[in-house]
């Protein structure tokens, strides 16, 4: 593949790329730029962040999990791209001298980069935006009394003033189509294709697997694939939008869903990650369907002109099998809108509170009426070979009185709609009786309780 | 004067703009090979046949090795030479090396290492502790017993006994730098090896052993480890050793680093203990005797394990008054990783087991477990002796636990959060306090010495290179400081260089919290012999005594002449003075007989104390860490900035150790938290929201550097009150004891808080 982006502001072309070589590998062995580091070549340390801008904004992406087609058209700052081309520091580089923020220095080119997205986004959620550089020296509170200080600070003009792409643009070609009718038709022709959008996922099986994926097809260079839109009577979320766009396009209307999209997994990977991938590759634990499902979102499955479109749930045959045929791929994901009265919460088990893979998680939209339950969609995941809905649950709730004993009742059938396994995340009880307390946590924090271990203070 | 100064780290700047330098960022010659071992899979057995036709054919591959094709000893251990590089017949951990990939690129050997066609006859595998002990497979034939007193008479006679036992789990050292080495053959087959270590010296012997060449045929350079806490003490052999042997073969620069996940399977971790207890006590609740028994899961070769479980027996009594006691260790040897050296030693473990007797008493007696600790402290008045028959001198624990208690109002939040309790369902706070004593030196005697080679050049610029080596404890900075301060100039002046065996050859490790004593010590020796040179040199010129001779603020004075210190250097220079010292120093006034387990093992004692308070959810058993106070120990500080950074940093990975970070090997002996999305370190939001730390305002009271302190480990044991203030969180469910293990994971805190709730 042909490819042109910006690298610290100077356009950098290249022809013939393979698709599946790594941003972080060419940056130092290539480009002899060593101060991306690597950590884990998985995406969950954060060593090797850099900082994609393009006009849709500027993000924290691992560049050990994005292969190089993923930033053609786009600018690319490493941790050597920071300084001013005088010399002088980045504000963050600067403050992380002043409050101690290195010790071994490994991590500290992964942070700086966060950091210097997070000051240019705004964000200032410190936890939030470092959630996924990890630090084993300084137990980062020098760290993030780094960032508390750099964020008061202007953006510099330097780094305000980069173009978001390189003057010519990106490159054309045959495997990264721009729109959702070339890609139908570049899929049908090429049923085999590996499709690559955030590579959040595949970049482990190219790293860790040594798999080799064929022809590769990118899509989130898709605009109208990666857009979500807001309307009254839905929310229809297109496959290649990102998690990070997720939760901000979802923080007024389920705040708890936004909330637990926080811990999906770090700012890198929500910025990479899509919806559709989350979806697709068909995860027994990925965060989104349960969710979705006790949304009653429906998803929209193309094949070339051919659209369908079935009930979330009922994607996810098996386990490893999901719901789609040669040629096709998911298109959107979409949520009704017409129950205003969606009570939706979202309750994420693991064993670190962020960056972290589910051991449970648990979506509960139950519906009170008159004190009575009139509808309960209840999914999990973690719980079974797919994301599942909690049937038995559910007709134990529904018809009755909202009250404990109700609920105490319910828990019971969890047993009938689970029989979860024991892996190095949990044990199959703990799984199974953590699930029916979240059942539990629903209710109380119905009555008003306070049930947030996150929430308390000292 | 740079000493007490609050300095960044001398290679902040290069951290930050990413220009500091790894062996991984070191340009190679475009002929370099790349290595990656191909892994055993399977936890014990024989092989009894192996093809590599497929790995030898592999895109990019150059040669391939396999224990027959070595030139030398087949052996990395630090001393029992029982551990192979390549295994040779007997395979006895999964994830252990069998054969060795020399390729074109780091990703072409590491996809043919995966080609391999292996059988091996399995065996069944001691994989567990029980497993162990029913095959009584024990390193040295047994177990190891140190006692004190008598302790079934003293039982007999207490008020209240309580039993139990605690699991602790193990830890992944997860330093952001992967073990990782480079070799550059030289000519007359010398070699020269960058390699990310904490002990270059070994690495030189071990790598002049494979070659079988005297050690001044090999050199071996680390300038900086991306993180090391005992990681990268013993288990960085194995890749220097691979990448010198490939050099040597080939002619070629050789280098190897470990991808993260085989990183976490080959190398060993902290060691799992299981440890049995029996403790009584009298009717004011003080200790009459205690019985341990520390069950170790050591792993498949000696490595580091004796001196690991030597010195979590030397802590069995942490800061407590033991009139009778017996400890009892047993070295399991097991099919699992090669457990390693890791912040403490040992010494954590140990720790682990006294709290949670102090714990588990304080609960049955109903006692409010800070005043039980206080009241079984050693007496400062009259220095009581440890078990192992060393003085408590300069025991300023009881003062500092008090002045943390006030200033942490630890008795005001206590009553707070019964309250809190009270009215809380579901949730439930929990706070503890609980104290260090760790005992400073190495307990093998003779590796108390350290050597520096000081340069001043005739401009006035000074370079210092010493044994140490710089993991990113800020050791380099204070060492520099020291140099400063000897000479009375600026920090920029002095260059810090890397560590070298051809400056300063047979050092130890970087272990122990040595680095600064040990390595301060022999710099500043260096320095205030060229200091000394000067200044009898200047004196004759002066006509003043040469201690008359002033070091200050980049100036020398002697009498009447008053000049720069680039002057003075330039002009000594001219007269013939040399400007080039090499500086020692050996710990005095220590001594130790392991096999009775007695005598002076430590040159003194580091203090520390925290409080935590945590929260849990008890219908998940998620928790939180919501305050921390500490107070800690480092003498004199030579940079408060650099120690409260190792005292931060120490608490987060001690709680992580005993909340989130869970090793699990399945059924087979594998490893299934091998990468960071299995394996939970804490990340920055697991930081207190509240994290005070506060240096303890003192001076050490037996001659070390400046009066200062090690702090390299002591500070990781603060997070043993983490695990505290769990339990009794957890004890605030119900009446029954917790009987918390650790890790404390959700899930534990969740089983625990559900007993609990049974007994009520």
């Amino acid at each position: 593949m042909d490819i042109a982006f910006l690298l610290n502001g100077e356009t950098v072309e290249l022809t013939g790329v393979s698709a599946t070589t790594t941003v972080l590998d060419w940056l130092r062995e290539e480009r002899g730029l060593t101060g991306t580091k690597e950590g884990c070549n998985e995406g969950d340390c954060g060593a090797c962040t850099v900082m994609v801008t393009d006009h849709s904004g500027t993000k924290p992406i691992n560049g050990c999990i994005l292969f190089l087609p993923q930033i053609n058209g786009k600018s690319l700052t490493t941790v050597e791209g920071l300084a001013a081309p005088d010399g002088t520091m980045h504000p963050v580089q600067q403050a992380m001298v002043e409050h101690h923020g290195s010790q071994c220095g490994f991590c500290t080119p992964g942070f700086v980069v966060s950091m210097a997205a997070g000051q240019i986004t705004g964000e200032t959620d410190h936890d939030r935006q470092l959630a996924g550089n990890l630090c084993r020296c300084t137990g980062y509170a020098p760290i993030v009394r780094a960032a508390v200080n750099a964020a008061r600070q202007p953006v510099p003009a330097w780094l305000r003033d980069r173009p978001a792409g390189p003057p010519m643009g990106a490159y054309v070609n045959d495997f990264q189509p721009t729109t959702i009718a070339a890609l139908a038709e570049l899929r049908r022709a090429h049923p085999d294709a590996t499709i690559v959008a955030g590579a959040t996922d595949v970049g482990l099986w190219v790293n860790k697997d040594h798999r080799p994926l064929g022809n590769v097809i990118f899509i989130t260079q898709i605009e109208e694939l990666r857009r979500i839109e807001v309307a009254p009577y839905m929310i229809r979320i297109g496959a290649a939008a990102s998690i990070e766009a997720l939760r901000l396009a979802t923080a007024r209307r389920y705040p708890s869903l936004a909330a637990m999209l926080d811990r999906f997994a770090s700012a890198q990977v929500r910025a990479a990650a899509t919806v559709g991938g989350n979806i697709a590759n068909g995860s027994p634990i990925g965060d989104t369907p349960p969710p979705l499902i006790a949304l009653g979102a429906m998803l929209q499955l193309r094949n070339g002109e051919d659209m369908r479109e079935i009930p979330l749930e009922d994607f996810f045959i098996e386990y490893g099998k999901q719901d789609i045929g040669p040629g096709e791929f998911v298109e959107a994901v979409v949520i009704p809108r017409d129950q205003e009265s969606d009570r939706l919460k979202v309750y994420k088990l693991s064993k670190r509170f962020d960056q972290d893979i589910s051991a449970v998680l648990g979506a509960f939209n139950i519906e009170i009426k008159d004190e009575k339950v009139i509808s309960a969609r209840i999914a999990f995941g973690g719980m079974a070979g797919t994301p599942q809905r909690a049937r038995a649950v559910e007709r134990a709730l529904v018809g009755r009185p909202w009250t404990e004993a109700t609920v105490r009742t319910a828990k019971w059938s969890f047993a009938e709609d689970f029989r979860p396994m024991s892996d190095m995340r949990a044990s199959a009880a703990y799984r199974l009786e953590t699930a029916a307390n979240m059942l539990d946590r629903y209710w109380r924090e119905d009555q008003g309780e306070a049930v947030d271990v996150r929430e308390v203070t000292s | 004067m740079s000493m007490g100064k609050p300095l960044p780290h001398d290679s902040a700047p290069l951290h930050v703009t990413g220009a500091a330098r790894y062996i991984d960022d070191i340009p190679v010659p475009a002929d370099c090979l790349h290595l990656a071992f191909g892994l055993s899979h399977e936890a014990r057995g024989v092989i009894t046949a192996m093809n590599l036709d497929a790995v030898r054919s592999a895109p990019g591959v150059m040669r391939v090795l396999t224990a027959a094709d070595l030139p030398g000893v087949n052996d990395i251990s630090t001393a029992a030479h029982d551990e192979p590089l390549l295994a040779a017949g007997d395979v006895h951990y999964h994830g252990q090396p069998i054969f060795l990939v020399l390729a074109t690129s780091h990703r072409a050997a590491r996809e043919a290492a995966a080609k391999a066609d292996i059988t091996i006859e399995a065996k069944p595998a001691l994989l567990s502790i029980d497993d162990a002990l029913a095959a009584r497979s024990y390193f040295e034939g047994g177990p190891l017993t140190w006692r004190r007193g008598e302790v079934a008479p003293a039982m007999a006679k207490a008020e209240t006994i309580v039993d139990g036992r605690i699991e602790i789990g193990g830890q992944e050292h997860f330093y952001l730098e992967g073990q990782v080495s480079l070799a550059m053959p030289q000519d007359n087959g010398d070699m020269v090896l960058h390699t990310s270590t904490q002990h270059p010296t070994e690495i030189q012997h071990k790598v002049a052993e494979a070659l079988a060449t005297p050690f001044h045929a090999v050199r071996v350079e680390t300038r900086r480890m991306g993180g090391g806490f005992g990681g990268k003490e013993s288990q960085g052999n194995a890749l220097a050793i691979a990448c010198a042997i490939g050099a040597h073969l080939t002619g070629k620069p050789c280098k190897m680093r470990y991808d993260r996940d085989d990183d976490m399977v080959i190398t060993g971790k902290r060691h799992d203990f299981r440890i049995a207890y029996k403790a009584g006590v009298d009717a004011k609740g003080k200790l009459v005797a205690v019985e341990f028994d520390q069950y170790v899961r050591c792993g498949w070769s000696m490595d580091l394990s004796l001196p690991v479980c030597d010195r979590a027996m030397l802590h069995a009594d942490n800061a407590y008054w033991i009139p009778n006691i017996r400890i009892t260790s047993h070295r399991l040897k097991t099919n699992t990783c090669s457990a390693t050296a890791f912040r403490g030693f040992g010494g954590p473990q140990g720790m682990v087991g006294i709290e949670r007797v102090l714990d588990h008493i304080a609960h049955r007696l109903k006692m409010d477990p800070l005043e039980l600790r206080q009241a079984n402290f050693y007496k400062k008045s009259r220095p009581q002796e440890t078990p192992y028959g060393q003085p408590v001198k300069g025991f300023i624990l009881p003062e500092m636990v008090k002045s943390l208690a006030e200033s942490a109002d630890y008795k005001g939040r206590k009553q707070a959060i019964a309250r809190w309790n009270e009215k809380s369902t579901v949730l439930k706070k929990g706070i503890a306090l609980t104290p260090v004593k760790f005992g400073i030196s190495f307990t093998l005697t003779h590796l108390n010495q350290a050597g520096a080679l000081v340069n001043l050049y005739a401009d006035g610029s000074v370079t210092i290179n010493h044994g140490g080596t710089e993991m990113g404890q800020g050791l380099n900075q204070k060492v520099a400081q020291v140099a400063a301060a000897g000479f009375g100039i600026g920090m920029e002046q002095v260059r810090i260089t890397a560590t070298d065996t051809g400056k300063v050859p047979n050092t130890s490790a970087t272990a122990a919290s040595s680095g600064s004593d040990l390595n301060g010590m022999a710099v500043k020796n260096a320095v205030d012999e060229i200091r000394d040179r000067i200044a009898r040199f200047l004196a004759t010129e002066a006509g003043v005594k040469p201690r008359d001779v002033v070091f200050a603020q980049g100036r020398v004075t002697a009498g009447e002449m008053d000049m720069t210190f680039a002057e003075a250097a330039k002009h000594a220079h001219e007269n013939r003075i040399s400007l080039s010292a090499t500086g020692f120093y050996a710990t005095p006034d220590i001594s130790w007989d392991r096999a009775i387990g007695k005598g002076h093992p430590f040159f003194y004692f580091a203090y520390g104390a925290a409080i935590t308070e945590v929260a849990i959810d008890t219908l998940t058993g998620e928790n939180r860490i919501l305050r921390v106070d500490i107070l800690h120990d480092v003498g004199q500080s030579l940079n408060p900035a650099v120690d409260v950074g190792q005292i931060e940093g120490g608490y987060v990975q001690g709680a992580g150790w005993l909340t989130t970070e869970e090793l699990v090997w399945d059924e087979k002996g594998v490893l299934r938290t091998h990468a960071p999305s299995t394996y939970k370190i804490p990340a920055c939001s697991d930081r207190p929201d509240v994290f005070n730390v506060a240096l303890w305002n003192g001076e050490n009271h037996v001659p070390t550097i400046y009066r200062s302190k090690a702090v390299g480990e002591p500070p990781l044991m603060l997070g043993i009150s983490a695990l505290m203030a769990l339990s009794d969180a957890v004890g605030a469910c119900g009446d029954g004891y917790p009987h918390l293990n650790a890790p404390a994971t959700a899930e534990r805190v969740y089983m625990a808080a559900k007993r609990v709730q049974g007994a009520r």
